[in-house]
């Protein structure tokens, strides 16, 4: 009951930001004004904001971008025994390759012990940037694939470099500042030592390590990230130290995506198109969350019957409903920050988090990679029904033809084929045996969630995988590279066809898309198309553990 | 070509340009505002002090070692996969049908149920399983209740003084309904220890 109040109190403080927020964004994409910080930065960096750009051009932009972030970002990780806050901590190639993409990606998976790995500069100046950008560029590309929706008989879809500025500077970056306050108001630490010395009152010694952490825990959530800056990621205490903080940063890692559905409506000039899909999305997250609660919540498998309760993997001051929610939330927003370790869950709730991530990003789904998924999704349903009714599709008043749908499907399938393949090519190899923490289904569940995670830039992990050879470093590396670039190809392609067709009048025979009828085709299309394709490697993991 | 390679040169400045302000102002602009009275000791640790010694975090779960087990004055914290060690922290990522855990689990389950003179049975969930930050600060009132009278044996002191100071540490949730009821084991014990005989 205590629970259910905790959802209750999450989703009123969710609706009473959707407007504000969704509108703020709207405004901040849409309005040709530059402020004068913006002006000087474009000035420094030589670029013309009033210059729209082809989609191309905008791809290049992101895939320069994405590039240069990764060299950078490499480069700061080798070079950290030169930079400063470095506490002799190094990082070795392999983990520097992974850690680069992973954080450029949104991903965030870690492969690394931040305490013993990272210092606090490369922390700061690499990972932290990489938070804020890997977001914006999120939401850039989506709000790219709304322009191809609302615009008509033209090739430019926007400025990337200025979509990129703004979603940083006007979106992300106030609202990180405040909630690092915040966070840092309920115990949340943000230090620049390493670590300080204490004797315990048994009169032993230790040291308990520091981090800047309030700074990186809230734009880690509201960037939909989820790298922890200490090894035990949102469940250490000094970066989710009680309840309260930990029901803040699951609104944090929510209320972006939630948002851009009104976003979404107020620029497609129809708010209930926004709706509609947020009703998509906040059915499926409930429906996950149900499951993964109810798993959780009763003794399922050997080990919680034999202690009373699921409480392995579990922190106190959350109990099984705080991390229950955030387990749903982590995985449906591709975040992939973890109160609670889903290694340890039941089969039932540990394949609960495995299939929110399969659904593709869309429950609700990262910050922008959201709503461009279910967008994309909804352009795939829109053409079953047409098929249906043997009419060529529309959605949004725009045809969907040949290319169109090739982009959509492109989109959806990159991640399907990156989990399947790299899942059962890491399992015929040799050396993957030694790698799993758990004997039985549970160790393909472990291989399954690492490649589902990767495709998906989610980041988090089955963690007892040990993911520091070679084969896992460089694959799960380029399933991160190829989950995010592959689907962002195809969505800006998609919008520089969609915005150089003409507007197609509403007519009676045109399927509405803001009713129940089309909030259930969407729905059943996002879950016909995860069963279809990843049924089988769900029963052979978490199903049969769950059965068991 | 040229497109891509004019735009990643464009994305190398914006990068530079943001790493400034988001790698750089931003964190150094928290770190600032968080010096202010009232958040600069949340945001150093929330670290304890008796006597001008550090004995630990409010955050932290550190288990003490007594230094006779048949003597036992210490409320202890959950188990921890990273023996307790604040300068790291994680889980031990067992599954929930590990058949080599499971007989840990029930090892633990023995020796807690020995230490505190109970059946097996009464040995709450969070006492046998291993947190998820090898670092939780917090036992469920159940499992404080079971420690308390070998802790109020060990220290001399009635078990009702005792019961009471669990009760002082405790943490209700939030407006009734946010988070799950905790004990803080590192201020229970120090109250404990505060209140024996032995106090200084």
């Amino acid at each position: 009951m205590a629970g259910l109040l905790q959802v209750l109190l999450l989703l009123a403080a969710l609706a009473v930001c959707w407007k504000p927020l969704g509108d703020h964004m709207a405004r901040v994409y849409t309005t040709p004004k530059h402020s004068r910080f913006e002006k000087a930065v474009y000035r420094a960096v030589r670029v013309d904001p009033d210059a729209e750009q082809r989609w191309p051009v905008y791809a290049a932009g992101v895939v320069g971008f994405s590039f240069v972030s990764i060299v950078l970002l490499y480069l700061l990780q080798r070079l950290q025994p030169l930079l400063p806050w470095n506490f002799g901590r190094t990082v070795n190639p392999s983990v520097a390759f992974n850690t680069a993409i992973s954080f450029v990606t949104n991903t965030n998976w870690q492969s690394y012990v931040p305490e013993t790995t990272m210092g606090h500069f490369v922390q700061m100046a690499g990972l932290t940037v990489q938070n804020f950008v890997s977001a914006a560029v999120g939401m850039a590309v989506a709000i790219a694939l709304i322009r191809g929706f609302i615009r008509s008989k033209t090739d430019r879809l926007g400025n990337f470099w200025v979509d990129l500025v703004r979603g940083s500077v006007r979106i992300l970056l106030p609202i990180a500042f405040v909630f690092a306050i915040v966070l840092t108001a309920l115990g949340v630490v943000m230090s620049l030592k390493s670590g300080v010395a204490v004797t315990n009152p048994d009169g032993s010694h230790g040291t308990i390590a520091l981090a800047p952490a309030a700074s990186q825990e809230a734009i880690k959530e509201l960037g939909t990230n989820g790298g922890g800056i200490f090894n035990a990621n949102s469940a250490h205490p000094f970066e989710n130290p009680n309840a309260w903080s930990n029901l803040i940063e699951i609104f944090l890692l929510l209320v972006i995506p939630v948002s851009l559905t009104r976003t979404f409506g107020v620029m497609v000039g129809n708010k209930k198109q926004g709706g509609v899909l947020l009703g998509v999305m906040g059915v499926l997250w409930g429906g996950m969350l149900a499951v993964i609660w109810w798993a959780e919540a009763h003794p399922n498998g050997p080990l919680a019957k034999l202690a009373g309760a699921a409480m392995e993997g579990k922190e106190v001051r959350f109990g099984i409903p705080g991390s229950a929610l955030f387990a749903d939330s982590t995985t449906g927003t591709s975040t992939g920050a973890v109160n609670a370790m889903h290694d340890s869950f039941s089969g039932l709730g540990g394949g609960g988090a495995i299939l929110n991530m399969l659904f593709g990003e869309m429950t609700p789904g990262g910050a922008g990679t959201g709503i461009y998924s279910i967008l994309v999704m909804a352009i795939i349903a829109m053409f079953l029904a047409g098929l249906m009714v043997g009419r060529t599709p529309e959605y949004l008043g725009k045809k969907l033809g040949k290319r169109e749908v090739t982009c959509a499907s492109i989109a959806i399938l990159a991640m399907p084929l990156l989990v399947l393949l790299g899942t059962g090519a890491a399992l015929l190899l040799p050396g993957t045996g030694a790698a799993l923490n758990n004997p039985g289904a549970h160790g393909f569940s472990e291989v399954l969630y690492a490649y589902t995670s990767a495709s998906n830039n989610n980041g988090s992990a089955f963690a007892g995988l040990t993911v520091t050879n070679g084969w896992f470093q460089s694959t799960l590396g380029l399933c991160m590279l190829f989950g995010r670039l592959v689907p962002i190809l195809a969505v800006l392609c998609l919008a520089g066809s969609l915005a150089s067709q003409r507007k197609v009048p509403e007519t009676v025979g045109t399927l509405p898309t803001t009713g129940p009828l089309f909030a259930t085709m969407l729905t059943g299309t996002i879950l016909l198309v995860a069963a279809l394709t990843f049924v089988p490697a769900l029963a052979l993991g978490p199903i049969t553990e769950a059965l068991a | 070509m040229k497109t891509l390679l004019a735009q990643t040169a464009a994305g190398l400045r914006v990068l530079v340009v943001l790493t400034v302000l988001l790698g750089v102002v931003y964190p150094l602009g928290v770190w600032l505002v968080d010096r202010l009275p009232g958040l600069q000791a949340n945001a150093e640790g929330s670290l304890v002090s008796v006597n001008g010694t550090t004995v630990g975090s409010d955050l932290m779960g550190i288990d003490p070692k007594a230094a006779n087990p048949g003597h036992d004055p210490w409320f202890h914290t959950r188990p921890s996969a990273v023996n307790g060690d604040p300068s790291t922290s994680g889980a031990s990522n067992k599954a929930a049908d590990n058949p080599d855990y499971i007989k840990v689990m029930q090892q633990r389950k023995t020796t807690i149920a020995a230490r505190e003179g109970v059946d097996p049975a009464q040995v709450p969930p969070d006492a046998v399983t291993a947190s998820a930050s090898g670092l939780d600060a917090d036992i469920s009132p159940a499992y404080a209740a079971l420690q308390a009278p070998r802790v109020a044996r060990a220290n001399g002191l009635p078990l009702a003084r005792v019961l009471a100071l669990v009760e002082a540490n405790t943490t209700g949730r939030g407006l009734g309904f946010v988070g799950e009821p905790r004990v803080d084991v590192l201020m229970l014990n120090l109250a404990v220890r505060a209140a024996g005989p032995g106090a200084h």
